[in-house]
């Protein structure tokens, strides 16, 4: 199986153990093994939920070390619109850039530069009747690797566009090499609002390599602007270089709907939030839902704004970003949005490979070995109790029937299991409690760690 | 394996529920992604049509290393000429019902072109039986 690389990662320094990581995954990828999660890497789609849930925050998300950006002569900053929608409102546009330049970066663009050239490919692909239809975005990158695992027979449905990113960041290389500039003194670095950004960039699905030379944490990067402008150690810059010329429409685009908006045909829906795509995509398994032409699938609830390495509230990030498209025009010209007039370049380089679906489902590549396993899942399942419980540490009760029949667990791993054992002498309580301290290991389970026994 | 789930007439909220538990097993044993579709387009269309037009049905289902046999027998008002509600188009639905955009004769020939196989029995004023076979 290909390498899929996953931003998130576990620090079980800090992880007490507590599963609810395992508890909230949409994929079912996590479960607890020696008191701390276990990530099954060809499941997990780098939503997030369980960095959300975490209540000790060990889920962290990797990123490049911020001081590779002096490695290049022309460190290139690559934000993503929302970025300045997070801070409050008395906070202006132009501090912020500001302030960005003087951490270092000698250019300041928008990732949703290239939305207006996106958005004709995208009507033309939406209008043209060979395409499988729904057309599904390509956007949210958790998104795309929940169709490659769970949803293997929509994959032909992906748009095969490249997101604005990509397009934007093959456009900077470009004129900045016109302006002068060597290619090997560009690096360009993206602010990811997201867990699936950064696995996206790192390993791309349906492309060779990334034109991301680094990531860095929108939190991160929060953080280090605010501080710089609550010390007031920038000097407010006049010119505001590619910053604003983003048209409405191309503001509001990571937002819900953003991408429906300029959809001049057919039927298009938005869904946001990774549960309710997961309920919209099985009923599109299922039936023919006739006449639907585009669909816009977000992982995140509020998408972009809402999105994990946000620092605010994701309704007043979103009413932000709002506020900021009201007062730009719905077209802007090439003069103002230079990217316009490299419109046949990258049109040229427009679309991504193939998408190759990766079926989580499957219990076997062989047919009859798959078939023999499934009977043997209906059966242990049956004998479980389907109370979800997690005590065995796994998420539901067919996950760990599952497990057991991939020799991965042992079906005494269920606490129900272990007292029907018991009660016919199959079992004895210190092999139950062996069993289970595999589990959540010895700290939990240790007999001397209640300080209160009076109390029971 | 073998399955058996009960379909009472008019319960269009739970309409598909057995295309849907259908899909998650072939999904599960691998089988190609396009024949599981063919195979829950013609179940649901099936599964619909139950709903719709009879009292109640069963639905058997058989799921074997190499194919899908899926039999649905249900209780209604039976189908008169099969030959003619195979053919594309034909409906005995009332122009009420096609206004809205139902009755266009295609239910019947897309389960065909989405089955390897499909048998239609039917014995009017008792019930119609439905055979859907796809091979992996």
């Amino acid at each position: 199986m290909e390498h899929v690389h996953h931003a998130l990662k576990f620090k079980y320094d800090l992880c007490i153990g507590c599963s609810h990581c395992t508890s909230v995954c949409p994929t079912c990828s996590i479960h607890v093994e020696n008191g701390h999660p276990i990530l099954d890497p060809n499941r997990c789609i780098d939503c997030g939920m369980c960095y959300q849930t975490c209540p000790m925050n060990a889920i962290y998300i990797e990123q490049d070390d911020f001081e590779t950006i002096y490695n290049y002569k022309c460190p290139v900053i690559l934000l993503p619109s929302i970025f300045s929608a997070q801070f409050p409102e008395k906070v202006s546009q132009r501090a912020i850039l500001s302030a960005i330049y003087h951490l270092g970066f000698k250019y300041v663009y928008e990732v949703e530069k290239s939305v207006d050239i996106l958005k004709e490919v995208i009507n033309e692909q939406v209008k043209d009747a060979d395409k499988e239809k729904p057309l599904i975005s390509s956007f949210c990158p958790a998104i795309v690797r929940l169709i490659q695992v769970k949803y293997p027979s929509l994959v032909g449905n992906l748009m095969l566009v490249k997101p604005p990113l990509d397009l934007t960041a093959i456009y900077i290389r470009e004129v900045l090499v016109e302006r002068g500039h060597a290619p090997e003194d560009i690096g360009i670095f993206y602010v990811a609002p997201c867990a699936a950004k950064i696995a996206a960039v790192k390993s791309p699905v349906g492309e060779e390599k990334s034109n991301i030379d680094g990531v860095i944490n929108m939190n991160y990067l929060y953080n280090k602007v605010f501080r710089v402008i609550k010390q007031a150690e920038y000097t407010l810059r006049e010119d505001e270089f590619d910053f604003h010329p983003l048209s409405k429409n191309s503001i509001l685009w990571s937002l819900t709907g953003g991408e429906i908006k300029d959809i001049t045909f057919g039927r298009n829906l938005a869904i946001d939030e990774v549960h309710n795509v997961s309920d919209f995509l099985d009923k599109l398994e299922n039936e023919d839902l006739d006449g639907i032409d585009f669909l816009e699938l977000r992982a995140c609830d509020e998408s972009c704004a809402g999105g994990i390495l946000c620092a605010g509230n994701r309704f007043l990030i979103a009413e932000r970003q709002k506020k900021r498209a009201k007062q730009r025009p719905r077209v802007v010209t090439p003069a103002e949005n230079n990217i316009l007039n490299f419109n046949e370049f990258l049109k040229e380089h427009m679309t991504v490979g193939k998408v190759q679906p990766r079926s989580m489902d499957k219990l076997d590549d062989n047919i009859s070995v798959a078939m023999r396993k499934m009977k043997k899942v209906f059966e242990i399942t049956n004998d479980l109790p389907k109370v979800d419980c997690r005590i065995c540490g796994y998420q539901t009760c067919k996950a760990l029937a599952e497990a057991v029949v991939n020799g991965q667990a042992d079906i005494k791993q269920c606490v129900f299991v272990q007292r029907i054992l018991e009660q016919t002498d199959k079992l004895t309580q210190a092999e139950a409690l062996k069993i289970t301290k595999k589990v959540w290991g010895e700290v939990k389970l240790d007999k001397d760690s209640i300080k209160h026994l009076d109390l029971m | 394996m073998h399955f058996e789930y009960q379909v009472e007439g008019g319960d269009f909220t739970n309409a598909g529920t057995t295309s849907s538990t259908v899909k998650k097993m072939m999904k599960q044993l691998g089988v190609d992604p396009t024949v599981v579709k063919r195979t829950v387009v013609a179940l649901y269309e099936a599964e619909v049509n139950i709903v719709a037009h009879a009292y109640r049905g069963t639905i058997y289902v058989d799921l074997e290393e190499n194919c899908v046999d899926v039999k649905l027998v249900d209780e209604g008002p039976g189908i008169p000429d099969i030959d003619k509600a195979m053919q594309k188009g034909y409906s005995t639905a009332s122009p009420q019902v096609r206004e809205m955009g139902f009755g266009a004769g295609m239910g019947l020939p897309n389960m065909k072109s989405n089955a390897d196989k499909l048998t239609v029995t039917s014995v009017v004023g008792q019930g119609t039986t439905v055979e859907i076979i796809n091979y992996f």
